[in-house]
């Protein structure tokens, strides 16, 4: 086991990863032609079909509610009612998370509203007794 | 160019839950009913296509033809999520439309059970991914997809609710839907809620179901008797090309709208033909946003569409007078070839008291979450 990964702690998505200073960003896949972004590991583009490597580039860390749902039923075990969240980061691609930190109701949660992504530590531990780590969205403090 | 493919026979059992039935036992039936409803027998097909999700693994068509007749012909297992079914129905189409056969068998068939469809996405960690990075269940995903129409031109939820007032009065004209129960708007909006703006009376009801349908080359449907016949005169199947949100809330619009054009270009009509429509409503909010996606309104104006009254029997363009998948039931390898015997029906002038009058030409669209998209145009002989 690396150094690394024993600095680290086990996320809940491949693209969370820590930078040297420890803090945590998400890390999007940059297709060297057309410019989009994936957030997920790939040999194409699948826009503009380009095989050229794709560079690894920092997610930003704002962005804006596109659209979203107030899920009230889930599966057993699920805590609801949770926001689920589409939110098109500024200037690069759109991602789903929970937005937290905001009342779950159409009163309080609009499309267009600005919002931030929050990293916290998760309830769950892996075997080696680490906390787990996720991404989640949350309104924008001015 | 290629002759004419005609639909000779078209049934489905009533939509139900049947626990302690056979998946080959409920695909058989439909079948039988499709077979009985052309005049013919199961030595009279050339190949079978099945259309299913569950069971898609264990071989169902050739299931189905063990309890109904092992002829020894091909046999093609089909699976598209919830386009299943029409994927099956347009593999038999393309069949006799090439020239490889004139008289082939397509039937749907899925055995489900209640509960939310979708995958709580425990990776190896064993954590569910679901709540923590939103949701990947249907509900909330036709919910955002609605909210994104809500967010463009100010749909309401009272105009996504009056789908469901809509298609459950259209079920209680229909003896084979699972519910033939009224549902006024407030029983409707205050419902326990699901997924906002999605209550429990906007989600499609699970069933148990099958359908099934016999095509026919032009040669055979001459020779046959066109007395019934139903004409395919468009069949589309799309995927999701890329647009900009796809891979993070999936795409359901452009893949509908891209099968909705090439299928008007193919029959060489438009929407404003069309004389009846039965469309993919999984959800309530998805009715509302496929009215624009399949051109039945103009961009932005599904909402007073909805209002309107258009999509009512009696309106300019009924929608899903079956009950839709909301009443009838979304069993979901049967769903694209129940939508089709609905239609065909009409075509017919045999739906009884929810027939479509003077109904022409009708279209079909089933959407699998994926994308799979499949858009059917029929015409009355």
């Amino acid at each position: 086991m690396s150094d690394t990964a024993l600095a680290n702690p086990p996320t809940i998505v491949p693209f969370l990863k820590f930078g040297a200073d420890g803090a945590p960003y998400l890390e999007g896949q940059q297709c060297a032609d057309c410019g989009e972004i994936y957030t997920t590991e790939r040999i194409a583009c699948s826009k503009c079909f380009s095989r050229k490597p794709f560079k690894a580039v920092k997610l930003p860390t704002t962005g804006e509610l596109y659209t979203f749902s107030i899920v009230h039923r889930s599966y057993p075990g699920i805590k609801v009612p949770f926001v689920s969240a589409t939110v098109d980061l500024d200037g690069a691609c759109s991602l789903k998370g929970t937005l937290v930190d905001v009342t779950p109701d159409p009163d309080h949660v609009k499309t267009g509203m600005r919002v931030e992504v929050v990293f916290r530590e998760l309830e769950h531990r892996n075997k080696d007794g680490r906390t787990y780590v996720s991404y989640f969205f949350a309104p924008k403090k001015d | 160019m290629s002759e004419d493919v005609y639909v000779l026979g078209v049934d489905m059992i009533k939509f139900g839950r049947f626990p302690h039935r056979t998946i080959d036992g409920l695909g058989a039936e439909a079948a039988l009913l499709a077979l009985d409803d052309a005049g013919l027998g199961i030595r009279d097909m050339q190949a079978l296509y099945l259309g299913n999700v569950g069971h898609v693994t264990q071989f169902v068509g050739q299931k189905i033809l063990q309890q109904i007749g092992q002829t020894g012909i091909p046999v093609v297992n089909c699976t598209n999520a919830c386009a299943s079914g029409a994927t099956a129905f347009r593999e038999a189409y393309l069949a006799v439309k090439s020239g490889e056969f004139d008289l082939v068998l397509a039937v749907g068939v899925e055995q489900m059970g209640k509960g939310l469809l979708g995958n709580a996405g425990g990776g190896d960690d064993g954590i569910p991914r679901e709540g923590l990075l939103g949701s990947r269940l249907m509900p909330a995903l036709f919910a955002e997809v609605g909210m994104e129409h809500s967010r463009k031109y100010g749909t309401k939820p009272e105009h996504f609710a009056k789908v469901s007032v809509k298609n459950h009065h259209h079920s209680t004209l229909n003896p084979k839907a699972m519910y033939q129960i009224e549902t006024p708007l407030e029983e409707v909006m205050g419902a326990e809620m699901i997924a906002y703006p999605n209550t429990k009376l906007m989600c499609s009801v699970n069933v148990d179901g099958s359908a099934a349908a016999v095509i026919a080359s032009a040669k055979k449907a001459r020779e046959l008797g066109m007395g019934r016949a139903v004409r395919v005169r468009a069949s589309a199947l799309t995927s999701d090309r890329f647009t900009q949100r796809d891979l993070t809330l999936p795409d359901f619009n452009t893949c509908t709208r891209d099968a909705a054009k090439i299928a008007y270009e193919k029959a060489g009509i438009g929407p404003q033909d069309i004389n009846l429509v039965e469309l993919h409503d999984c959800f309530a909010t998805a009715e509302i946003v496929h009215y624009e996606n399949l051109g039945l309104c103009g961009e932005g104006e599904a909402g007073a569409f909805i209002d309107s009254g258009a999509t009512y029997l009696g309106g300019k363009v009924p929608v899903n007078v079956s009950g839709g998948l909301l009443s009838k039931g979304h069993p979901l390898g049967a769903t694209g070839i129940a939508n089709i015997y609905e239609v065909a029906t009409h075509l017919r002038g045999e739906a009884g008291a929810r027939q479509v009058e003077g109904a022409r030409l009708g279209l079909t669209h089933v959407l699998g979450l994926g994308q799979a998209c499949a858009v059917h145009v029929l015409e009355k002989v």
